[in-house]
């Protein structure tokens, strides 16, 4: 659906995206994580055919960005959800989905047919009459995810879609994309919600003006963090801890909570090594367990690494 | 470009601020009063001094009066425009209009039609009003119907359309630069001076009769396809969503 190959943009001396080479399947759900400035709404606006890019290629629905033409039918195929909703307060929520169908040369029936669908996946059937500025963040947020669905797209492009919405709202909004998830439709996820991302996402990309990873988030976890064995043991001590460090000959062990924390390269040799030297110490193990990096985890990692970088 | 396209973004626009006051307002007030106060004013003048020399002073003073439909002309579509543009800017509801099948050529033209056609359809309704009444009020003194007459058909017909998109030019440049439709508004009066000057010239003297009208919107015509050119340039996707305020 998204094939990109060196995307790159420039803002006069500024590179705002350097280098993106990425793919992005049909009926797949695709996160793109970043700080702020990273250069995710700057990606966006390029793969949609809105903004020109500097160097590289892409094509997006089947279409090369470059001409007028083809970024025409590109825009045809995709939704957009900005940052800002930028809904029309003073319209209903009918209106404002009926002038950008339209907008879109659909069909009137079809047009009808879909509002009526989307407003009702989004429970706003009831309230499509009424002006958009009576909605709250989260009703705006569902009508402007609507907006973007009412012409059918191929493919969806979500920009902070949670962003600045109270946590019940961001639930509310993390549902329908959810659903949306379900009809199978190929959604590019613009977020910094790595909670989010871990729970919506088949795929995911962290950005930091360059793609720094790109990859399905537990291989992400396993690939850049590092993995680590829990030891839940009865009671633990300084002397133990010591005992374990010497034993296991490494220094990657701490101490969390009523746990032992060790650093491993390969659990399935190392696990029987780190039990035993826990007993020899002294220990009484009520649980060994393999722990998992968070996303968060491999997230700060490459930020912070690539923030180090000369 | 598609011309529905366009039309679909004008009606839309003007659906919106067809709910404004600050639009509506000025819209229908100015020609009314323009297109009533005006001939009230100068049956006053006939009933007050009879009909002894009005034949000499009377067609001369009615065509200032009609000058400010051209005047209403530069003035009324800034206030659409301002909120079209920049009213979508603040609202942020640009994006997703860009994001849209349609070229930025059309959402202009669709922009620039939902202020052209109502200031230029209120004007026209307004001098409807004005040529009647003055010709009712007129007629009994000079002996003859003054309206319609070839001046004010190039005011109505060639001065009008042409100030009228030369100021919604202008309030697209203006549009990138301000972040307030209110300001966009105030920096567009501008256009008003080029105006005045030609006010003050019919006020001291000079003639505005049909030549020299169909002069001056000669001269309209360049100022407006040098203005498209300006403005089809500031009007860019990629401008509005980077460089615009």
């Amino acid at each position: 659906m998204i094939h990109a190959e060196g995307l790159t943009k420039r803002f006069g001396s500024l590179t705002a995206v350097d280098q993106i080479t990425l793919d992005v399947g049909d009926g797949e759900v695709f996160g793109f994580l970043g700080p702020n400035g990273a250069g995710k709404t700057t990606t966006v606006r390029m793969l949609a055919a809105l903004i020109s890019r500097t160097s590289g290629r892409a094509e997006v629905a089947g279409y090369e960005l470059g001409s007028e033409a083809d970024e025409l039918k590109i825009r045809e195929r995709i939704g957009v959800l900005p940052d800002n909703v930028g809904l029309y307060d003073s319209t209903s929520a009918y209106q404002n989905l009926e002038y950008f169908g339209r907008l879109h040369r659909m069909d009137p029936t079809a047009l009808r047919t879909n509002i009526e669908r989307l407003l009702g996946m989004m429970d706003l059937w009831e309230k499509k009459d009424l002006p958009v500025s009576t909605f709250s963040k989260g009703m705006k947020q569902k009508v402007a995810i609507a907006r973007a669905l009412v012409h059918d797209p191929v493919l969806l492009f979500l920009d902070e879609p949670t962003a600045n919405l109270d946590p019940e709202a961001a639930k509310m909004v993390r549902e329908v994309i959810l659903e949306l998830k379900k009809e199978n439709r190929t959604i590019f996820l613009n977020t910094h919600n790595l909670d989010e991302a871990q729970r919506i996402c088949d795929r995911v990309g962290i950005l930091r003006t360059r793609l720094l990873a790109v990859g399905p988030v537990e291989t992400l976890r396993s690939g850049f963090a590092r993995k680590r064995t829990a030891v839940r043991l009865e009671r633990t001590s300084e002397a133990l801890v010591a005992a374990v460090k010497q034993r296991l000959r490494t220094d990657g062990v701490e101490v969390s909570g009523d746990r032992l924390l060790v650093d491993v390269d390969d659990p399935a040799r190392e696990n029987p090594e780190i039990a035993e030297a826990v007993v020899a110490a002294g220990g009484r193990i009520l649980e060994l367990s393999q722990v998992s990096p968070s996303l968060e985890e491999v997230y700060l990692k490459l930020v912070h690494e690539e923030t180090a970088l000369p | 470009m598609r011309f529905s396209q366009a039309w679909l973004i004008a009606r839309h626009d003007i659906g919106i601020f067809r709910h404004r006051s600050g639009v509506m307002g000025p819209l229908i007030g100015l020609p009314l009063f323009v297109g009533i106060g005006f001939p009230v004013l100068v049956d006053y003048i006939v009933r007050s001094n009879g009909t002894a020399g009005l034949g000499t002073y009377l067609p001369g003073l009615i065509d200032a009066f009609s000058f400010w439909f051209v005047i209403g002309a530069a003035t009324l579509p800034t206030a659409i425009a301002a909120y079209a543009i920049v009213g979508e800017k603040v609202e942020k509801s640009l994006e997703p209009l860009l994001s849209t099948p349609t070229t930025d050529g059309e959402i202009l033209l669709g922009k620039t039609l939902a202020a052209f056609v109502p200031t230029v359809l209120a004007i026209w309704a307004g001098s409807a009003l004005f040529q009647g009444l003055i010709d009712a009020a007129t007629r009994g003194a000079l002996g003859y119907l003054l309206y319609p007459n070839g001046e004010m058909v190039v005011i109505l017909f060639a001065l009008v359309p042409l100030v009228s998109l030369y100021a919604i030019e202008l309030c697209v440049l203006v549009s990138s630069r301000v972040t307030d439709a209110r300001s966009a508004q105030q920096y567009a009066s501008i256009t008003f001076v080029p105006l005045i000057f030609l006010y003050v010239a019919g006020e001291i003297g000079f003639t505005l009769d049909t030549t020299h009208l169909l002069y001056i919107a000669a001269g309209f015509v360049v100022l407006v396809l040098a203005l498209f050119q300006v403005s089809r340039r500031t009007f860019h996707r990629e401008e509005i969503l980077t460089q615009w305020k």
